[in-house]
């Protein structure tokens, strides 16, 4: 293969790093109005009084709309569906585009001001009046489960949106529990983090009054079900008059998949006044009402055996949900995080309890990893700790619990206590390479000499696995998902032989454009030059899912590949017309259909014009060369990897300077290693970010107090070692491509790699967990106490 | 992130600054590399009617020794001072103070005296000065004045300059044969600004304490010289036991600054393990 397993370098790029990217702001359309929305600055509040008159007649101004303005809109709907225990639905209260009596976190939006400039709309806004009686407000989860705890919507009492359990009976979890010879317990937050996507969210509005046709222009990692969503749930208007167009995107992590109410207000505001309408995000904006991510109160107990097998794992948590349910919200903590608690061992008995909560905060849902961090980072701290507890070795004790190699095609898929059949799998092979790139042993005797000099280093482990290639529909929906979870993939043969392909997918950062160009020039044996990757515009790609949850080469590649096997197909038959010879007879590669066993040949592009100028062509042969597919997976598919940490800490100060870094993953097949390599790398420095650097700081009040980049810690270059990563390849046994994904990999496994490391570091000092982020002064109180 | 009208007017002398100075008051304000005051201005903290760019004053540029002293131009970005084979030979305290400063596009914008003029708490530049003695050249309509910069800084973003006042330059000794200096930051994760910083400038003969001055910044409201620390170890040997009992008298009676980041008790903390860092430095 010419470009498959090939480190292309990355088509994209050119335009990116010379400035010609297209981003949303980028984009200027004739008559454009300018937006801004009047956020809360209290998280719970009644709104007393509105007063717009002074604004109103400022410079510039257009238009000033209040809740009462949009009275009979409806509010922005949720994409997941979860049930109470006890088969009620969970609480689904509206999430108004503009409130019009109460707010419910800083940053809910009052007011939205028009203007035919951004300053003018910004000056304006300083000039509303807006009275408002402060409310009491709640934060934390489980304290806002409580009695007398403020309620966010009036009907969810305890501000319970739902409760969940998954696994095995209780009785028998708390009976394995019973019997074990050691249970390691660990109660913890995974703390709130802010995704930080470089480029904020935009969007513009665009209605055009003679074809009563919308455009709307938006930063979204999932243009198609925005559009199904903005139109079926939201404003009712017809699908087919309403282009959704996610141009260049600047990162998403997966704050970009959800339907946000700015969306639909700009759409909205621009059939009001007849002229499009522009609103982009301050950061300091971002910071309050991107979805945030994680937030999980937790209580976790593994029980051993006395030779140290797990025997069972009880959890459970508080899922903060934040003020209002954004799009797959109920979604993370309950079937991408339950579900992965079995991990990679053999643990007989497994339940979870986990109650979903409102709080006077900014909506939590899918960042980087979703689901899978939390119950990575709940299983590999409670091994790290339950091997120090027991005296053993953190290393040992995993590869004494994994799950022996399966392939999935000779031996069957593993069977999960918590409802999913991983697909494939040598879970040993990843931390035994690992094991060797650190040279553990050596490891252990530099650090008992390094203690001797007073110096304090550690290393620690974590090996995890995760669901991605989301997923079969048919599975999803009967987990509550309210939309199915396939891929498209339409591959345009040109009359010259040049190949369009209009994916489903959408490209903010992952390489898409070279990737699926790779994969199709290689299936067609045409050059790389000769394929285009058309994605992010609703009238060019037929429908997609978006990009989320590593899916896009596992789903939207299978799609593409489905598509060219049919093109394949088609030219067979073209071909054997041209050669005189029966399809059976005939072998396609390297662009040209061969004779088998002669040098009678035809090429790709023949065949391509042929299709096009069909007068000597096959009967009954429709002409032209273009295909649609939509694909939808049987399974997930399961990447997994060993990821270990070296740390340092200063004794003086508690600062902790990570000093190797080797991640072991097997994401299944590689197209482009240099792209999987980037992801992992910056997965990994995500995942530090959360273990060192990382968290949300709300006030009683509900005050974001760290919201800006003086305050938020984001790692930093020089934050890091250079990584130490390697690969293992199990292929997945389910997809044309054999992949995996590898989007989310180096977040879920890096950040208890960091932190066991650090309690490694300690453990002369007796410290067993120290909460994330893991900064210098909670780092040298816990010495220091 | 949309900053409040102003107008804009980019001068071409110092002397035209200090009239549009003294014509508009406080509603002016001077915009060198703007990396602390645009980020303010675009949050509307600070929301000055005119800005003044010095930018492009050459009166204001460049880095000269001139007898014992190095006189450095006001605009002198933090970048230049780092890289400066002057600064890096004659004190390289400066230089080595300045490449701890934010970033590289920090530090190719931001200049000395916008921070010095900015008088954070956390910011490097102001214990540096006090710590080297170094002095602060100000120009206003009555001509020019020295200050010293342990005078310079009174308060929480506040200094001796008038409204109507432009720092031009600043005049540092340069070190004596038997003097050695250190910077030691203890960094802010986010903004990359100093927790602790201490600058310690220290002669010794014959392995004793002969002088030596101590600065903090980020430690308390304003940047100080710590007299106790110095007390504690003039006229002393440099031994370690003398470094550490010096040490421990560092902030001894401020007010200390509480944050996310780090607490009163763990700033306090940081500023002995800091000064004896620094002070170790120098005694070697």
């Amino acid at each position: 293969m010419t470009f498959i397993g090939k480190s292309v370098k990355r088509v994209e790029d050119k335009r990116f790093i010379t400035g010609k990217g297209n981003y949303t702001d980028d984009i200027v359309l004739p008559g454009m109005l300018h937006a801004y929305i009047i956020r809360s600055p209290y998280a719970h509040a009644n709104i007393l009084s509105i007063d717009t008159s002074e604004a109103t007649s400022m410079e510039g101004v257009v238009a000033i709309y209040t809740g009462k303005d949009l009275a009979g809109v409806n509010g922005v709907p949720c994409g997941w569906q979860i049930n109470f225990k006890n088969g009620d639905t969970m609480k689904e209260p509206p999430h108004p585009l503009i409130v019009a009596d109460k707010v419910r976190h800083q940053g809910d939006s009052v007011a939205i001001v028009i203007a035919e400039t951004r300053e003018q709309a910004r000056d304006a806004a300083d000039a509303v009046e807006i009275e408002y009686e402060e409310l009491p407000a709640v934060v934390n989860a489980k304290a806002a489960t409580e009695a007398g705890a403020p309620l966010v919507h009036d009907d969810a009492p305890n501000n319970i949106c739902f409760d969940w359990e998954l696994g095995n009976p209780k009785a028998e979890v708390d009976e394995a529990m019973n019997n074990a010879h050691h249970i390691t317990k660990l109660e913890f937050v995974n703390q709130r983090v802010i995704p930080n996507a470089i480029e904020p969210r935009a969007a513009i509005g665009s209605f055009d009054t003679t074809s009563e046709k919308y455009t709307l222009y938006t930063t979204s990692q999932n243009p198609h079900l925005t559009r199904l969503l903005l139109c079926a749930f939201v404003l009712g208007i017809p699908e087919h008059k309403v282009r959704v167009v996610a141009p260049d995107v600047g990162g998403g992590f997966g704050s970009k998949i959800f339907h946000y109410l700015e969306e639909a207000l700009v759409i909205w505001c621009s059939q009001k006044l007849g002229q499009p309408v522009k609103w982009t995000a301050e950061r300091s904006e971002s910071f309050i009402t991107d979805a945030h991510g994680r937030d999980h109160i937790t209580k976790a107990e593994m029980g051993f055996d006395k030779e140290g097998k797990i025997v069972g794992l009880r959890v459970n948590t508080f899922a903060n949900l934040g003020a209002y349910l954004s799009t797959f919200a109920p979604a993370v903590p309950t079937w991408l995080h339950g579900t992965l608690l079995q991990g990679l061992y053999t643990t007989p008995k497994i339940h979870i309890d986990l109650v979903g909560v409102f709080t006077h905060t900014t909506a939590v849902d899918a960042y980087r990893g979703a689901g899978r961090p939390e119950a990575t980072y709940l299983l590999e701290r409670l091994l790290d700790t339950a091997a120090l507890e027991m005296n053993v070795d953190p290393a040992e004790l995993r590869l004494k619990n994994f799950i022996p190699p399966f392939d999935g095609v000779k031996e069957p898929g593993y069977q999960t206590q918590v409802a999913l059949q991983y697909d494939s799998g040598n879970y040993h092979g990843v931390l035994e390479k690992a094991l060797e790139k650190v040279d553990y042993k050596n490891f252990r005797k530099e650090q008992e000499a390094a203690r001797k000099e007073g110096r304090l280093l550690g290393i620690g482990f974590s090996t995890y696995i995760e669901a991605c290639g989301i997923a079969p529909s048919a599975v999803v929906g009967a987990l509550g998902a309210r939309a199915g979870l396939y891929e498209s993939a339409q591959v345009r043969v040109q009359p010259t032989g040049k190949v369009s392909v209009y994916s489903g997918s959408h490209s903010h950062g992952q390489g898409h454009e070279t990737t699926f160009a790779q994969v199709v020039a290689d299936k067609f044996g045409i050059p790389m030059e000769d394929v285009d990757i058309i994605h992010g515009d609703s009238d060019a790609v037929a429908f997609g899912m978006g990009t989320y949850g590593s899916r896009s080469l596992a789903v939207g590649g299978s799609a593409i590949v489905k598509s060219i096997e049919k093109v394949i197909e088609k030219g067979s038959k073209i071909a054997a017309h041209k050669l005189e010879a029966s399809v059976d007879d005939l072998e396609f590669a390297n662009g040209k259909w061969t004779v088998k066993g002669t040098d009678k040949s035809v090429g790709f592009g023949d065949v391509a014009l042929t299709a096009y100028v069909p007068h000597d062509y096959p009967e009954g042969l429709e002409p032209g060369m273009d295909f649609a597919s939509f694909y939808d997976p049987t399974n997930f598919t399961y990447p997994f990897g060993a990821h270990i940490a070296v740390v340092e800490v200063d004794k003086d100060t508690g600062k902790v300077t990570l000093k190797r870094f080797i991640a072991v993953d097997d994401v299944g097949n590689v197209i482009n290693p240099m792209i999987v390599d980037g992801q992992i790398h910056g997965g990994i420095a995500q995942g530090v970010g959360q273990a060192l650097f990382e968290g949300a700081i709300y006030d009683e009040n509900g005050q974001l107090t760290n919201g800006s980049y003086m305050d938020y810690t984001m790692p930093r270059a020089d934050d890091f070692p250079s990584f130490e990563i390697d690969r293992q390849v199990t292929p997945c046994p389910h997809n044309p491509l054999g992949v995996k994904g590898a989007g989310e990999a180096g977040t879920i496994g890096s950040t208890p790699a960091v932190v066991n490391a650090v309690m490694d570091a300690l453990s002369p000092f007796g410290i067993k967990d120290i909460q994330m982020p893991l900064t210098s002064e909670r780092v040298w109180r816990a010495m220091n106490e | 992130m949309i900053p409040a009208e102003f107008s804009y007017h980019r001068a071409n002398s110092v002397d035209e600054v200090i009239s549009l100075l003294s014509e508009h008051g406080d509603d002016a304000k001077l915009l060198s590399g703007g990396h602390s005051l645009i980020p303010a201005m675009k949050m509307r903290l600070n929301q000055p009617g005119m800005l003044i760019d010095i930018g492009r004053l050459s009166e204001l540029q460049g880095i000269k020794h001139e007898k014992d002293m190095l006189v450095i131009g006001a605009n002198t970005t933090h970048g230049a001072i780092a890289h400066s084979k002057t600064v890096q030979q004659q004190l390289p305290i400066l230089a080595e103070a300045a490449e701890l400063i934010g970033d590289v596009q920090v530090r190719n914008r931001g200049t000395i005296g916008g921070s010095l003029a900015h008088a954070d708490p956390s910011a490097d530049w102001p214990a540096v000065m006090i710590a080297t003695n170094a002095s602060i050249v100000l120009k206003g309509p009555d001509g020019e004045r020295t200050i010293a910069a342990e005078d310079f800084f009174t308060g929480f973003y506040m200094t001796e300059l008038a409204e109507n006042e432009i720092i031009t330059h600043i005049e540092v000794p340069v070190a004596g044969k038997n003097t050695k200096t250190s910077y030691q930051k203890f960094m802010q994760p986010a903004s990359r600004f100093a927790i602790v910083g201490c600058a310690v400038v220290l002669t010794s003969s014959g392995g004793q304490c002969e002088d030596v001055r101590v600065a903090f910044t980020g430690v308390s409201d304003g940047a100080f010289r710590d007299k106790g620390v110095e007390a504690a170890l003039k006229g002393k040997a440099l031994n370690a036991e003398n470094i550490e009992a010096a040490a421990a008298k560092a902030a001894a009676g401020m007010s200390i600054l509480s944050d996310h980041f780090a607490s009163e008790e763990y700033r306090q903390h940081l500023a002995r393990v800091y000064a004896k860092r620094a002070l170790t430095a120098t005694a070697g």
